[in-house]
């Protein structure tokens, strides 16, 4: 991934989370604590203040994620905040390797390989840190197969633009297909059956930061 | 002495909290760590860590007992945590315990001489001590329905 695509990425990310503060925070309302859409908007605004003022880690990709990650770490304030830095941190630090041979080996694949090197990471990073995995009704319904179908697309030698629109569309469904689930993280989980008929908010803006960076992607 | 680190979304829950534990365990320091930077309810990771640090000191390099709220806390602490060196680290115990029966439990342990571990175990068990007598009607594990 380019440093370009990767900072016009966070920028429309920034805007597209501003502008659905509403939503994300009425979804959460409805089964969590009502300040998802509230939190991602200070963190993201925070995030563009620093992408503005040249403070998000120099030229290379894995500095500029670890600096969104410690960004989003820092304000966010909820589980997402922790969630989604650590994903971009972890993302940051799997393109940044090791100094030396491993470095130099990565540098050597194309910014495709490396894109998925980095959403691996971070779905990873997410899994470990938050101990869920899908069906739960939480960001990872949207995130895991967006990642799985990245990774297919890239593999059968798709170029970013394609593989980011069909990592968008997965998370896209993946976060539709969390309406009938029974919540069992996080403050949803409080609700147990009650939950059920209600989109997870986290899921819906993993699926909007998706959709920004196949937007940004389209653009090139 | 070991200290306490308070962390969750409340300053001013954890504030009150810390006025309880004083008053049981005046000389036990207790850092806390509530909400976020911006004010609002919430955790921080960057606040937890300062606190955690700062609860170090205050415990003259002995340990620090950390009891959280719900939510995103435990999350937030782990990553503080991940920030802290190994030998840091090694000398702070998170317990599972209630926030506010383990920390009043473990302040007075704490004043009392006792060692990170044991304090630790103290707050821990308070998850499992029950609260209401045995023969509080409709107690789950004891006490029958008044009839």
């Amino acid at each position: 991934m380019t440093d370009d695509l990767l900072v016009r990425w966070l920028t429309l990310a920034c805007a597209r989370v501003a502008t659905a503060r509403e939503l994300l925070t009425d979804l959460d309302a409805a089964i969590g604590d009502g300040d998802h859409g509230i939190n991602l908007d200070r963190g993201f605004r925070e995030l563009q203040r620093r992408i503005e003022s040249g403070l998000l880690g120099g030229d290379e990709a894995g500095a500029v994620l670890e600096g969104a990650g410690r960004a989003l770490i820092s304000t966010v304030g909820g589980a997402s905040g922790a969630l989604y830095g650590r994903g971009f941190q972890r993302a940051g630090a799997a393109l940044l390797g090791p100094v030396g041979a491993e470095r130099t080996q990565r540098d050597g694949r194309s910014r495709e390989e490396r894109a998925v090197i980095a959403f691996g990471a971070a779905v990873g990073a997410i899994i470990a840190l938050g101990r869920a995995s899908t069906g739960e009704k939480t960001m990872l319904d949207a995130l895991v197969p967006a990642c799985a179908a990245f990774e297919a697309a890239v593999g059968a030698g798709a170029l970013l633009a394609v593989a980011a629109r069909r990592a968008a569309e997965a998370a896209e469904a993946g976060a539709e297909a969390t309406v009938p689930l029974v919540a069992t993280k996080g403050r949803a989980s409080y609700l147990g059956e009650r939950s059920i008929g209600h989109l997870d908010p986290g899921a819906v803006s993993s699926a909007l930061l998706l959709r920004a960076l196949a937007d940004a992607a389209a653009e090139e | 002495m070991i200290a306490l680190a308070l962390v969750g979304h409340s300053g001013e829950l954890l504030g009150a909290l810390r006025a309880m534990v004083a008053q049981a365990a005046p000389t036990v320091p207790v850092a806390i760590a509530g909400g976020t930077a911006a004010g609002t309810l919430g955790t921080s990771s960057p606040r937890i860590l300062e606190v955690l640090r700062a609860a170090l000191l205050a415990s003259d390099g002995e340990g620090v007992v950390v009891l959280f709220d719900l939510g995103s806390a435990v999350l937030a602490l782990e990553i503080a945590l991940e920030e802290l060196p190994e030998d840091e680290r090694a000398r702070i115990a998170v317990s599972d315990g209630p926030l506010v029966e383990g920390a009043v439990r473990a302040a007075v342990e704490a004043a009392g001489g006792a060692t990170l571990a044991q304090v630790r175990a103290v707050a821990d068990a308070e998850r499992t001590t029950a609260k209401l007598p045995p023969d509080w009607p409709g107690r789950p594990g004891g006490g029958a329905a008044r009839p």
